[in-house]
């Protein structure tokens, strides 16, 4: 009778020290890990190659200064004016529509046909790759529209671009609203559009904004559709309004790390430290403003 | 005493299939019950909430112990302990001893993954594995152990028998195991659990989700395994503790407050909160 | 004494504000619509496009050049209109990059969703984002600069533009994709299956890969699509290091040009609107785009069908 129950303990430890059934388990995390470490660690090799390639030009006088034939004197003052005016544009365009999209297919419209449509079309615009908008751009803008190889056609391509990522979004936060609070402002009598513009969009304004922030900061990267809506390579002047030619900082590295010549290719890299930083602020930005505008809201 | 806590044991073999099936009268035959488990001032931790506070409970060998009590008032954690299911969780923490015969479960030199397979669990919602046929469910718990089975058809005839299953299911044996009803379902989770023929069964509340007929199948069933198992189940059903249960432990805001013969639980409480309970003043 | 008197003199007569309300919640309505429709209108303006320019295109080449054909060379004075070879170019950059971030995706996201810990994965999922919102120009940079003179040591023979280091970068590119959609897949199988493996007395290692991975094998697929489709679109790695040389080869080594890099060369050439070589880049864009599309309605199908849970 001792040994009997002396065997059942047995059969409780004996594996533990064995290799049979912790050890593939420890294997399997160790190979895991290494995983998800072996992309991050190339993140970090990609951001260290392009500070230390870029690190002789990065001065002042490269923010501000013109392109030119010589890499040692050019600046990329067109190009982040560019930037700047294109996707200040395209927020101004994709904003409003994406989330009064989102606003009707999260709560005025009932599920049917039509809205299984909509948002079928726009799970897969959002994985059409981004150069046939800039072919439809080219076309429809640029040609059709006799907008030219402007800021605005490049602004509007763009907006419809990130439209789906906003739409997507902006759905996402409206859906954190608790039905009840719609409920509650129903019962005192409010209509639909007044629970929306007073209840359910302030509540879901921290989410909506740092989602709009987050599709917008990507379109800051997009190379391809600009450089098909023609987009200049070589500008040496501020773009002065909405329909004047313009380049921008994704189209100015790719034309000097398409320069045969090293020094070129050092500017792309200066140009590429300046592009991650500038979209590393605008995900700042949007996590900060999550954070403090979910305070304020506070539920 | 000493002698009772010593369970003798059928010879244990590593392959579960093999281990000669252990034909036990109950107790009214066989004189005095074993304990088959016992838990030693048991504490249990959701992050900082102690659900648990210090629970000391024997479980008789083939005996059906019940454990009842208002809702939130630890028996489900209890039960989770007793086969270190609730460390699971993240967050979860346990304290205390349970002993499976002699050897407590918590020692650091336990493994849990033998723990389970030495005691089986069938949970509140049937939770048959939806990629999975009818067969493989019954087979799944020696597959993910890594065992095959040298005659699997009729290990899993002799489950499904035990789970008064089979006749339902005998030609249906490649379909998925979530196309069966909600009864059906948790009679496989049963079988399921059976096929590694543990020697203690954990059920619990295995007819929550389960309409009238179904239950009365499950409650016969278990009433069946308590021949050849040491069942614990979980309930919230009075009337079903009273119908399946040898022994009735009532736990009340993490504690142990009556643990008796069923019987006596229910015709004779000492305490005035069981009383209250079963009376159905309050829970 | 009337009813009416009965109204609050502070609240405006009932009919006025009761016809005021409606106005608004009717004119909200259509504008609200209005922007709803727009990305129909997007998709119907991009079918528009490329279905008028390569009907023109078609009118000059035939379907049989276009398809029976090896050789891309529109823009030399002997044209050949094979796509094929751009085809080619698409294929073996998409298939090094999907060779490279299934198995690295796979394994992240069986990590992050079965095996960290909550306060882990809550660090990492978003630094993978950060990974995939890394513009695209930047990693053309790096398969260029970096990439390729590092493989150029290892791999004898390897061109200074190749599918090679595009394919390998463009797999970090999308290994965000398919690590974040299939983790979410593996995250979304119901605890209760777990724990049913684990009271059989399963290894947490046994119930990943025997419980957990199967349920979510959809979504895993679909993940895997969406990756696929993401590298077939990809535009700036490709055009910046696997060269503009389209042929049919499947040597990693050599210079290839992609469909959407072809696309680049052309808008960035002086090619005059309107002209056949013009339009070859629309008849090109209607490959990219239905390939993409089916890829990403297949994606969409899996995903709805987890959603519903009908697979199981």
């Amino acid at each position: 009778m001792e040994s009997d129950s002396k065997q059942s303990q047995e059969t409780l430890r004996e594996p533990q020290p064995s290799l049979a059934t912790i050890g593939p388990e420890k294997a399997f995390v160790a190979i895991c890990r290494l995983a998800v470490a072996l992309p991050l660690l190339l993140l970090v090799v990609l951001v260290v190659d392009a500070v230390v390639d870029g690190w002789p030009r990065l001065s002042w006088g490269f923010l501000t200064g013109y392109p030119s034939r010589n890499p040692e004197i050019a600046g990329i003052l067109p190009a982040l004016a560019g930037s700047a005016a294109v996707i200040v544009l395209t927020a101004v365009m994709a904003i409003p529509v994406g989330v009064g999209a989102a606003i009707y297919l999260e709560e005025y419209t009932k599920p049917g046909r039509l809205t299984s449509l909509i948002e079928l079309n726009i799970s897969n615009l959002a994985g059409v790759p981004s150069i046939i908008y800039g072919l439809l751009g080219l076309e429809l803008f640029v040609r059709a529209m006799q907008m030219g190889r402007s800021l605005l056609a490049g602004a509007a391509t763009l907006a419809l671009l990130v439209l789906p990522a906003v739409i997507m979004t902006s759905r996402e936060a409206l859906r954190t609203v608790p039905y009840s609070l719609r409920e509650a402002c129903y019962a005192l009598g409010a209509d639909r559009w007044q629970t929306i513009w007073r209840v359910v969009l302030p509540m879901s304004l921290p989410g909506i904004l740092t989602g709009i922030i987050l599709s917008v900061a990507r379109a800051i990267g997009e190379t391809a559709p600009l450089i098909m809506i023609g987009a200049l390579t070589y500008v040496a002047f501020l773009p002065d309004s909405l329909m004047s030619p313009f380049t921008a900082l994704p189209i100015q590295i790719f034309n000097w790390v398409s320069r045969p010549q090293k020094g070129f290719h050092t500017n792309a890299a200066a140009g590429i430290v300046v592009l991650l930083v500038l979209m590393l602020l605008l995900n700042a930005t949007a996590i900060w403003l999550r954070v403090r505008l979910q305070r304020r809201v506070n539920w | 005493m000493e002698h009772a806590l010593k369970t003798p044991r059928e010879t244990s073999s590593p392959d579960p299939t093999r281990r000669p099936q252990t034909v036990v009268r109950p107790a009214e035959e066989s004189g005095t019950p074993q304990v088959k488990m016992r838990t030693e001032l048991l504490r249990a931790w959701f992050g900082p909430t102690e659900v648990l506070k210090g629970i000391s409970l024997p479980i008789l060998k083939n005996r059906v112990t019940a454990i009842i009590g208002p809702s939130g008032c630890g028996k489900s954690t209890l039960l989770r302990c007793l086969n270190r299911m609730h460390e699971v969780v993240p967050g979860a923490r346990v304290e205390g001893k349970a002993y499976l015969d002699e050897q407590n479960i918590y020692e650091a030199s336990v493994n849990p993954i033998r723990v389970r397979q030495r005691i089986g669990m069938v949970f509140q919602k049937a939770n048959p594995f939806p990629t999975m046929s009818i067969r493989n469910n019954v087979l799944a718990g020696l597959r993910l152990q890594g065992v095959r089975p040298r005659s699997p058809d009729e290990l899993v005839e002799k489950a499904l028998r035990q789970a008064a299953l089979w006749d339902e299911v005998k030609d249906i044996l490649d379909r998925s195991g979530v196309s069966l009803s909600g009864g059906q379902q948790q009679r496989l989770c049963i079988a399921r659990a059976l096929v590694l023929e543990p020697e203690v069964l954990l059920m619990d509340e295995p007819c929550s989700a389960l309409d009238p007929i179904a239950t009365a199948k499950i409650e016969d069933l278990i009433y069946e395994l308590r021949n050849s198992y040491t069942v614990v189940i979980v309930t919230h059903n009075m009337q079903q503790a009273a119908r399946v249960a040898d022994f009735t432990a009532f736990l009340y805001l993490g504690e142990l407050i009556e643990y008796d013969k069923t019987d006596t639980i229910f015709r004779t409480p000492r305490d005035p909160r069981t009383e209250a309970y079963i009376t159905g003043r309050f829970g | 004494m009337s009813i009416h008197t009965a109204i609050p003199a502070h609240l405006p007569a009932r009919t006025a504000l009761h016809e005021r309300r409606r106005l608004t919640e009717r004119l909200v309505g259509a504008v609200l619509f209005a922007c709803a429709i727009v990305s129909l209108i997007t998709t119907v303006g991009i079918i528009l496009v490329l279905i008028v320019e390569t009907a023109g295109f078609f009118q000059e080449v035939s379907l049989r050049d276009f398809f029976g054909d090896t050789q891309w060379t529109p823009l030399f004075a002997k044209k050949h209109f094979g796509i094929w070879a751009l085809v080619a170019g698409t294929a073996l950059t998409s298939a090094i990059a999907v060779f490279t971030a299934v198995p690295l995706g796979l394994l992240a996201a069986a990590y992050l969703s079965e095996f960290a810990e909550e306060r882990v994965r809550r660090v990492l999922k978003p630094i993978m984002e950060i990974l995939a919102g890394i513009p695209t120009v930047v990693y053309g940079y790096f398969a260029l600069t970096f990439v390729t003179p590092l493989l150029q040591k290892v791999v004898p023979g390897l061109a200074g533009f190749n599918a090679l280091s595009p394919g390998l970068v463009m797999g970090i590119m999308i290994f965000p994709t398919i690590a974040s959609l299939s983790e979410d897949a593996l995250y979304a199988v119901p605890t209760s299956l777990r724990e049913a493996a684990y009271a059989l007395g399963a290894t947490r290692l046994a119930t990943t890969f025997r419980v957990v991975i199967p349920s979510a094998f959809s979504g895993i697929v679909a993940a895997i699509i969406l990756g696929v489709s993401r590298a077939v679109g990809e535009t700036m790695i490709v055009t910046i290091a696997a060269g503009q040389q389209p042929r049919f080869t499947f040597d990693p080594r050599v210079p290839v040009e992609t469909m959407t890099a072809y696309i680049v060369q052309v808008s960035l050439g002086d090619t005059p609107t309107g002209t056949l070589e013009f339009r070859t880049i629309f008849a090109v864009g209607m490959m990219l785009f239905v390939f993409t599309l089916a890829l990403n309605m297949v994606a969409h199908r899996l995903r709805q069908h987890i959603l519903k849970g009908s697979l199981w």
